[in-house]
């Protein structure tokens, strides 16, 4: 099977597509990811079961008769308040705590979220059908799926509109100030327990949207919710916290090198794959760092 | 006094439980009931199957109660099954088969749902020597780990979808086929997976995709690019009721064309209600199908089993109700084979069970499988506008009901 992809090259061109596509549903998770770590110090161990949540909104919507495409307005709408609920019972008594505590706290939520979707939604597996065709390209050797071009668009536009909104309002603006240093932007009047609330806030949206790609892409179900948490936050790692074009850079990479992998290695090989290149990048930026010290000194 | 208030409790207390211990190892009959033991996956990620497991065994232990029980020894007993939620996890399905026997003095346990559970609760049952029926592993580890109280109703992992490849190489006219396999690795799946390469080495068939995909992996892209390119006869996957959606909805998406698609867990994952057209012409390993023709006194057969559980739960039952049905229809048998009550002699009836069920033949191989109930394959066939789809036995072509559409017409003319 190694050499498949020698006698079909059009697979190389079918992989990277895939993976570009799927990369950027993960980038968007990710840059959530990044944005409420860099400014609230916090990793979201629950980030998946956000992502999964804004899934079901879609689905609630398929099986209501309107398109699950719809899920995208409104469940960024919905997990905002979600995210705001879950900063006001939980987060904010960690905030201020050691990384340790919240990475406990968000693990308790994402076990309580877990059973909370498959209480009230079953343990069924379920998709919401698009219903949107396939774009064939060259001779039909490659096709990629409507649903995941729109996925990837939605994605991409809720990315520019966010960065956008970081630059130019005044909350994106208290948001940023906030993670630069959080003492001095309270003592300037930026109220930062708002600021925190609304940054949780921006990232369960975030994870609303990819949520809804992911219900018509993908399937959902209330414990596959873990897969996203770990790709957002190796992406987050890759590319390092605040710094948008590197988040959607590594997500795509990552997205590429995955499918890469599961053709030149097989299947069985594409995660394993995926976490040796996470351990030699950290390796790498550990080589890097510590010759940047030396040169400090 | 203080002492003596001491010493007075210290007694009264070992008192209770020795009283406790006694009591309990007097509860696996109970007047004239008998009590069985399950541990259920009530919730958690298994819950809905672990939900038609135990409809399964409720409409089994009701049917049987209302006419006339188990009669041992000339006097009739009702059962009576306590039940446990395991939360789909295996560490506590362990622990519950120990509280069900320790404590409870459960000495008959019906099985859990998933081969997962069943194989953390055998070593258990095991130790103690304690019979358990189990309706729901499959898992071919489960019957050659040489247990000797494990007893399964259903056809082992293995032969899931070896029929397919049979059934391949018969269209291709007797000659050796190219199969192309996507299994998910867990150990279900990939038991699966000897299975079709047993079948593959018989029918001197190539394999020509072998891919194991990741558990987390909801994404079959890769794989179905393969197959485009290499075009297989047959293409086999087996990834539970998640796999089953996302095979059928990429291949619709990615128009791949293979003549024959072969899976597992269709009728789990709701197919031809999820996917609807998208679904049609699939081949899936199933268990059992109503319209098999085997009977019993009990449920008489598929259709009226079918009905009656219909009218008692509300929906149609899927395989996993009728196969842990069939596992108290086994316990009946035994017990009164046995004549006793004796959990020895209840394993010995057990392994010497040959009996017909509504559900399908039984009778237990050494390593405890059910080896003389074949398993069919159903082809999703649906109406002209897709409006309704439905699952139709082709095989084997013993229980056939319908004729299978074969090759898969191509995504262009559909």
């Amino acid at each position: 099977m190694d050499f498949l992809i020698f006698q079909a090259p059009m697979l190389m061109v079918q992989a990277t597509m895939d993976g570009l596509v799927i990369g950027i549903i993960f980038a968007l998770v990710a840059y959530g990811m990044a944005l409420q770590w860099g400014v609230m110090n916090i990793i979201n161990i629950a980030q998946g079961e956000l992502v999964i949540m804004g899934g079901y909104i879609a689905y609630f919507l398929y099986i209501a008769g309107i398109h699950p495409a719809f899920g995208v307005l409104l469940s960024p709408i919905i997990m905002f308040f979600v995210g705001v609920g879950i900063y006001k019972l939980v987060i904010n008594k960690v905030v201020d705590r050691d990384l340790f505590i919240s990475i406990l706290a968000t693990f308790g939520i994402s076990i309580l979220a877990q059973q909370l979707m498959n209480f009230a939604f079953g343990a069924d597996v379920v998709v919401a059908d698009s219903g949107f065709g396939t774009l064939m390209m060259f001779d039909n050797s490659v096709v990629l799926p409507m649903s995941k071009l729109f996925s990837a668009s939605v994605c991409i536009i809720s990315a520019i509109i966010l960065v956008a909104y970081m630059k130019r309002s005044k909350l994106g603006r208290a948001i940023r100030a906030t993670a630069q240093n959080a003492r001095a932007a309270k003592i300037l009047g930026v109220d930062t327990e708002k600021v925190y609330a609304a940054t949780f806030g921006i990232n369960a949206a975030l994870c609303g949207i990819a949520g809804a790609c992911v219900a018509m892409t993908f399937t959902l179900h209330p414990y596959t919710g873990l897969p996203y948490t770990i790709r957002s936050f190796m992406i987050v790692i890759i590319a390092g916290l605040g710094n948008l074009p590197a988040v959607a850079v590594s997500g795509m990479g990552l997205g590429v090198f995955e499918e890469w992998s599961d053709y030149l290695l097989g299947t069985e090989f594409r995660i394993a794959a995926v976490f040796s290149l996470l351990v030699i990048i950290l390796v790498y930026r550990r080589f890097k760092l510590a010759r940047k010290r030396e040169y400090l000194k | 006094m203080n002492n003596l208030k001491k010493i007075f409790i210290t007694f009264l207390s070992a008192l209770i439980l020795t009283v406790a211990n006694t009591s309990s190892s007097f509860a696996k009959v109970e007047g004239d009931t008998i009590v069985l033991g399950a541990a259920i996956s009530l919730t958690g990620k298994y819950s809905s199957n672990g939900v038609h497991t135990q409809n399964g065994y409720n409409l089994a232990v009701e049917r049987i109660n209302s006419m006339g029980g188990v009669k041992v020894k000339g006097k009739d007993y009702k059962f009576k099954i306590v039940y446990y939620d395991d939360e789909s996890n295996s560490g506590r399905a362990a622990q519950l088969a120990e509280r069900l026997i320790k404590q409870d003095g459960v000495q008959y346990m019906l099985g859990p749902y998933s081969s997962g559970l069943t194989k953390a609760m055998a070593p258990v049952t095991e130790k103690y020597k304690i019979p358990m029926v189990e309706a729901n592993g499959a898992s071919r580890s489960l019957f050659t780990k040489g247990y000797k109280y494990l007893f399964a109703v259903l056809a082992p992992a293995n032969l899931y979808l070896d029929v397919a490849v049979d059934l391949a190489v018969e269209k291709n006219g007797g000659k050796p086929v190219n199969i192309a396999m996507a299994f998910e690795q867990d150990a279900f799946s990939q038991d699966v997976r000897l299975g079709i390469l047993d079948a593959a080495k018989r029918t001197k068939s190539k394999i020509v995709i072998d891919d194991k995909l990741p558990k987390e992996l909801n994404d079959m892209a890769a794989t179905l690019a393969k197959v485009k390119a290499v075009k297989p006869d047959v293409l086999v996957v087996s990834g539970h009721t998640k796999g089953a959606l996302t095979a059928v909805k990429q291949i619709a998406e990615m128009k791949v064309d293979v003549p024959m698609l072969a899976m597992t867990h269709c009728d789990a994952a709701k197919l031809s209600k999820q996917h609807g057209k998208k679904a049609e012409y699939a081949l899936c390993a199933s268990q059992w199908h109503k319209t098999l023709s085997y009977t019993d006194a009990f449920f008489k057969d598929g259709m009226t089993y079918d009905a009656d559980f219909k009218k008692a739960f509300g929906y149609a039952p899927p395989y996993q109700a009728a196969e842990s049905s069939a596992a108290l229809l086994v316990y009946k048998d035994a017990f009164e084979r046995a004549n006793d009550f004796n959990t020895k002699k209840v394993r010995n009836a057990l392994a010497k069970t040959d009996m017909q069920t509504f559900y399908g033949n039984i009778k237990f191989a050494k390593g405890g499988q059910n080896v003389s109930k074949p398993m069919v394959l159903f082809q999703v066939i649906c109406n002209s506008d897709g409006s309704k789809c439905e699952n139709k036995v082709v095989a084997p072509t013993k229980w056939a009901s319908a004729a299978l559409v074969h090759p898969t017409p191509s995504w262009s003319k559909r």
